[in-house]
């Protein structure tokens, strides 16, 4: 573990990740310039690429603002020239459905947090057997672990809905949140196991050394490192549930637990009449996730397993 | 515990869920204490007890399924007689399949490599800039919306219009500025699949770039000062101290998106419908398992997609011994 | 990782969580000050709950209802049970979802199928009968005579399978209508066509009449609607099938009598191409033939409102899409937009009328069951439908107050509904199986616009689709 403290004071470190990380390895300023490629093209570069990205997402938002007339007898580019923006699209989209909207965010909260909490524990403690436990089988169980994301969600649904059914669970927020895990698990093991496994051994070996036993190595040594990878998986896994509908639609439809993807899908109506409603419906689901991204990222901006020796 | 199952107003939902969570983590714990009591576990009392949830929770919810569906891709579509390779036969008889296999073939290989790229190159450009911050959510942002909502923007950036008429879409509006004709971008196959492979890539590159930077800022600094004080550029940096460095989270990312675009059905299905020879294997599957419910032929063309993601754990073995060897 | 760390990264959360919470307050403030209800008429007003004696008391029963309905429309079918569930007792839960087809099989062989679905084709009923033949429930006595006393033969014949009655019809549309601006045709001294002929000689003047103006083309269509992309064309299709050949012709060929590339079915669609596949009459503001392939449905009409388009052939429900686009639109017979039934070529005896509807389903035959099914197939129920709906709703119960309806446009479809002198026929893709119906049929006529296929290819390539069994 490289226990570098910083030469010069880090002023430039970009906000949040000064002074919390004490043991996280310090670059120096010079390092930092040094990292940096040849940075004029490389700035371009990235600006291009950035700008790019952010067009289309931005001209929906744009959109969003625009009455129907206007979105479909010219470009949303054109609409900087004439000030007709309204905000009767998200006026309809949040108000116009018969059970509140909050309600259906409400529900996205408590089908999220503990979809996201259970397959990242799960996940982790798995992940930490297969990298640092030796056993019989370790290999190919892990490769079949990590195969099973093949399987579509799809194929799925029946033998699941069954089993809840039977008992009697159908309906609640349990069948969301154990589907939601179970569909997680192979690519957070093999996410996380990734990451895990690249832990110098020697700290691993030290620790037993001085007589810990796994929890104890999981709990102390492990999971301090990882912070960054669960932070990074988890604003993925974040991302999945709060996005999802199939799973809402199957095993959570019922409106008392439906989240608000299921009120977005109908926002155009049966016959897809209130198509106008669909980019004002898209950045209402967006705020959130991008706010969680933004609350998260300090966490994982500084590096996963930022302070270990080998990459 | 009845009241668990309930879902009334929003301070049951909210309490519900603080006691699934608690109750979930009490398990846990009980779990992970009575493992560590006694100073001599034997292994696979650990093993089990780390293990075993994820592989319960798995062969229950994946595995289960999976080996339902090979057996159902053998049977008709109630899944009732056995019908041999019948499905098999179908599948691979449809009209257009080859298109469908050669399509899936183009978004497997292209959306991982160019994912990946993008996200590299613009995790390594930003790496420490001023604007990292911002920069870096810029590019994560089609993460956060929903493939539908994705589609929706693209659709918006495809439309086309005829050239006499004022352009919606801002593609089409470019073409006209530079003084070209506007394209039926959905419609003019084989073009249109990468028209489509496009929004898959605008999507993912946001993962790879999240997963690659983190692993860039793990390069420990002595290497990179090493190199630097030997001279190295820029470019040569990046591939031979950067790139070899961050190589276990490439093959990651790799495989991750790439199985993520084998099972990816949605933007196809919201903008052309599979259409115009657009169509995947994923969307057949879709089409037939749930539009059509046809449970024997949606599950044969699940097998299908089952068999086309071996070579890529063959690929994820290999590299995992080769790590295990360094080790 | 140090002790501040976590204890700022709890801090960090508990905000995110405040925050949610804040907004999730605010907006259930706004949304409890928008009654949603104030701009529909009461249901309840006149309600005798004698009428409702016949279903007996249900109090404390509920009922679960599955269907493709969904948004506003949801919120008008929840308003027409509130006279039952007022004067019974029993509950009704309402569940709309756009992936109901997908849904509702999983459903069934989960074991969790809903009380009641609404499908809205005869083909799927079809197949769900065959399919999952344990699963449903034949329409208790109660119902069927509802169905018998208020409905057709045919209405009952469209959700009978094998003999037994499965389905009792709920709504209805009328589909053989072109959409068109009375004020542009005033404008213009053009007259809404009587006959086929007619609409074809008026599509050769537009032609002559706007010659000087590339974009401006006497019809307009589009047939993208996401993974049912192509369904406008076969309605197109079943229309001219019906002037061409007649309902007896089309009768067989949708029940597979007669192959589907019959030549009787060739020269409707050759017909069919002299509009949807010639240059000079499509695609009004939208571009080439082609372009109708990748314009989506729902604003395939639009170009009318630009004067770029004269004719938009497209159903009754379309309607709602005019008052989306701009609700300050008048659609009325002397307004900006008005329909116009399809006409027959002149010398055909009867005037076919296409359409469609949804049919009631139970899975199961609890009493409240039975009762709800046999409400839905009464014409109070037509009726508080018909007061809870602006627009955009009609039925085939012949005990239907017409007066009720809202809307010019549903007057008029109930008016041809029920007119002698038209001949109905329901949407034919609804009826054939799926694989065909919301399969092939769909595919081969995108291909048709979209790939130039010949005619004849695209029919043989769906008789080849028909199921053998």
């Amino acid at each position: 573990m490289s226990q570098a403290v910083p030469t010069t004071p880090d002023i430039d470190a970009p906000e949040g990740s000064r002074g919390d990380d004490t043991k996280a390895p310090r670059r120096t300023r010079s390092d930092k310039a040094a990292r940096r490629l040849t940075s004029k093209p490389a700035s371009i570069i990235a600006i291009c690429l950035a700008v790019l990205w952010t067009i289309p997402t931005f001209g929906l938002f744009v959109t969003s603002f625009r009455p129907p007339t206007e979105i479909r007898s010219s470009g949303w580019w054109t609409s900087f020239f004439s000030t007709d923006y309204t905000l009767d699209n998200y006026s309809d989209a949040l108000f116009s459905g018969s059970t509140s909207f909050a309600s259906y965010f409400i529900n996205s909260i408590v089908i999220t947090l503990p979809a996201v909490v259970m397959p990242i524990t799960i996940a982790l403690l798995a992940a930490y057997a297969f990298a640092w436990i030796d056993f019989k089988g370790r290999t190919f169980l892990f490769v079949a672990v990590f195969a099973l994301q093949v399987v579509p969600i799809q194929v799925t649904l029946v033998p699941l809905l069954t089993q809840y059914v039977d008992w009697g669970i159908a309906g609640s927020f349990w069948p969301i949140w154990l589907s939601h895990t179970i569909f997680a698990l192979p690519l957070a093991i093999f996410l996380l196991h990734n990451f895990m496994k690249d832990i110098p051994r020697e700290l691993v070996e030290a620790a037993r050394v001085d007589g810990a036993g796994h929890v104890k190595i999981f709990f102390v040594v492990l999971m301090p490192l990882l912070v960054p990878a669960i932070a990074a998986f988890g604003i993925f896994q974040f991302l999945w549930v709060w996005n999802d509908l199939l799973v809402a639609l199957t095993f959570g439809s019922a409106k008392d637990v439906a989240p608000m993807t299921v009120r977005l899908a109908e926002l155009s109506g049966s016959r897809g009449a209130s198509w106008h409603l669909l980019p004002a419906g898209a950045f209402i689901s967006m705020i959130v996730p991008v706010a969680v991204f933004l609350g998260l990222q300090r966490y994982f901006v500084r590096g996963l397993l930022a302070g270990s020796v080998k990459g | 515990m009845d009241w668990l199952l309930e879902a009334d107003g929003v301070g049951q939902k909210l309490g519900v869920m603080l006691v699934a969570i608690l109750l979930f983590v009490v398990v846990m714990g009980l779990i992970l204490f009575f493992v560590d009591r006694p100073k001599n576990t034997p292994r696979w009392v650990v093993v089990t007890a780390f293990t075993g949830p994820a592989v319960l929770l798995i062969a229950f919810g994946l595995l289960y399924p999976g080996i339902k569906t090979i057996r159902d891709s053998f049977y008709n579509r109630t899944s009732d007689v056995f019908v041999g390779f019948d499905n098999y036969v179908t599948a691979f008889t449809q009209d257009e399949f080859q298109i469908v296999l050669r399509n899936t073939a183009i978004w497997v290989i292209l959306v991982p490599i160019a994912a990946t790229l993008l996200g590299l190159i613009y995790a390594v450009v930003v790496d420490r800039s001023r604007f990292e911050k911002f920069a870096k959510t810029l590019i994560f942002m089609p993460m956060a919306i929903s493939m539908v909502g994705a589609s929706i923007i693209w659709k918006f950036m495809y439309e086309y219009k005829p050239a006499s008429r004022p352009q919606i879409g801002l593609l089409n509006q470019t073409l006209v500025w530079l003084g070209l004709e506007p394209q039926k971008f959905l419609l003019d196959a084989p073009m249109n699949t990468f028209w489509l492979i496009v929004v898959m890539i605008w999507i993912q590159a946001g993962f790879a770039m999240t997963i690659l930077a983190a692993a860039i800022r793990a390069i420990p600094d002595d290497v990179v000062e090493a190199a630097r004080l030997d001279g190295v550029n820029g470019l040569e940096l990046f591939r031979h101290i950067t790139v070899p460095s961050i190589r276990p989270a490439l093959v990651v990312v790799l495989t991750t998106i790439a199985i993520g675009t084998l099972k990816v059905f949605d933007i196809v299905r919201t903008m052309t419908g599979g259409r115009f020879e657009t169509s995947v294997i994923a969307n057949e599957f879709y089409t037939q398992a749930l539009r059509q419910g046809d449970t024997g032929l949606g599950s044969a063309l699940a097998v299908i997609l089952f068999v086309l993601v071996v070579p890529i754990i063959i690929y994820n073995v290999r590299q995992l011994r080769k790590t295990e060897e360094i080790r | 990782m140090t002790r501040t760390t976590t204890a700022r990264g709890k801090r960090g959360l508990t905000v995110l969580a405040a925050g949610g919470a804040g907004l999730a307050l605010v907006l259930a403030g706004c949304s409890s000050s928008d009654d949603s209800s104030d701009d529909t008429a009461d249901v309840m007003a006149d309600v005798d709950c004698a009428d409702y004696e016949v279903y007996g008391d249900l109090e404390g029963t509920t009922v679960s209802v599955y269907s493709s309905i969904v948004d506003l429309e949801a919120e008008q079918q929840e308003q027409s049970y509130d006279p039952f569930e007022e004067c019974t007792g029993a509950t009704v839960e309402y569940e709309g979802s756009k992936e109901f087809e997908a849904q509702l099989p999983v459903r069934i062989q989960s074991g969790s199928a809903p009380d009641i679905a609404f499908v809205p084709q005869p083909g799927f009923l079809r197949t769900l009968v065959a399919d999952y033949p344990d699963a449903l429930t034949p329409v208790g006595d109660q119902a069927s005579q509802n169905v018998d006393e208020f409905y057709s033969e045919s209405w009952r014949d469209y959700g009978t399978v094998d003999g037994e009655l499965y389905g009792t019809p709920l709504g209805a549309n009328v589909k053989s209508f072109v959409w068109y601006s009375p004020s542009m045709f005033a404008d213009a001294g053009y007259e809404v066509p009587e006959s086929w002929e007619d609409m074809i000689a008026l599509s050769d003047q537009i032609v002559e009449d706007t010659a000087d103006d590339p974009d401006t083309k006497p019809w307009c269509a589009g047939i993208g609607s996401g993974d049912a992309t192509g369904w406008p064309a076969t309605d197109w299709l079943e229309d001219v099938m019906l002037r061409t050949a007649g309902p007896d012709v089309y009768d067989q060929w949708v029940s597979h009598e007669i192959p589907f590339n019959d030549p009787q079915v060739q020269d409707a669609l050759a017909q069919v191409g002299t509009v949807l596949k010639n240059e000079e009459y499509v695609n009004g503001g939208l571009g080439d033939v082609t372009s109708i392939a990748t314009t989506e449905f729902t604003e395939a009409g639009y170009p009318i409102i630009d004067q770029l388009c004269y004719m938009h052939r497209q159903a009754s429900f379309y309607q709602a899409n005019w008052s989306t686009l701009d609700p300050d639109l008048q659609v009325a017979e002397d307004g900006d937009i008005w329909a116009f039934y399809l006409p027959a070529p002149s010398d055909a005896e009867k005037k076919p009328l296409l359409g469609g509807g949804e049919f009631v389903v139970s899975f199961d035959d609890r009493p409240e069951v039975q009762a709800f099914q046999a409400y839905l197939a009464s014409p109070e129920w037509s009726n508080n439908k018909a007061t809870a709906t602006p627009q955009g709703w009609i039925s085939a119960n012949n005990g239907l107050d017409t007066s009720l309806l809202q809307s010019p446009i549903d007057q008029l479809s109930v008016e041809l509904l029920t007119d002698e002198e038209y001949e109905f026929r329901f949407d034919g893709s609804d009826m054939m199986p799926g694989q065909v119906g919301a399969g092939s049929f769909w595919t081969e006529m995108t291909e048709w616009i979209a790939s130039d296929k010949s005619d004849e290819d695209v029919l043989d390539a769906i008789e080849a689709s028909w199921p053998s069994s």
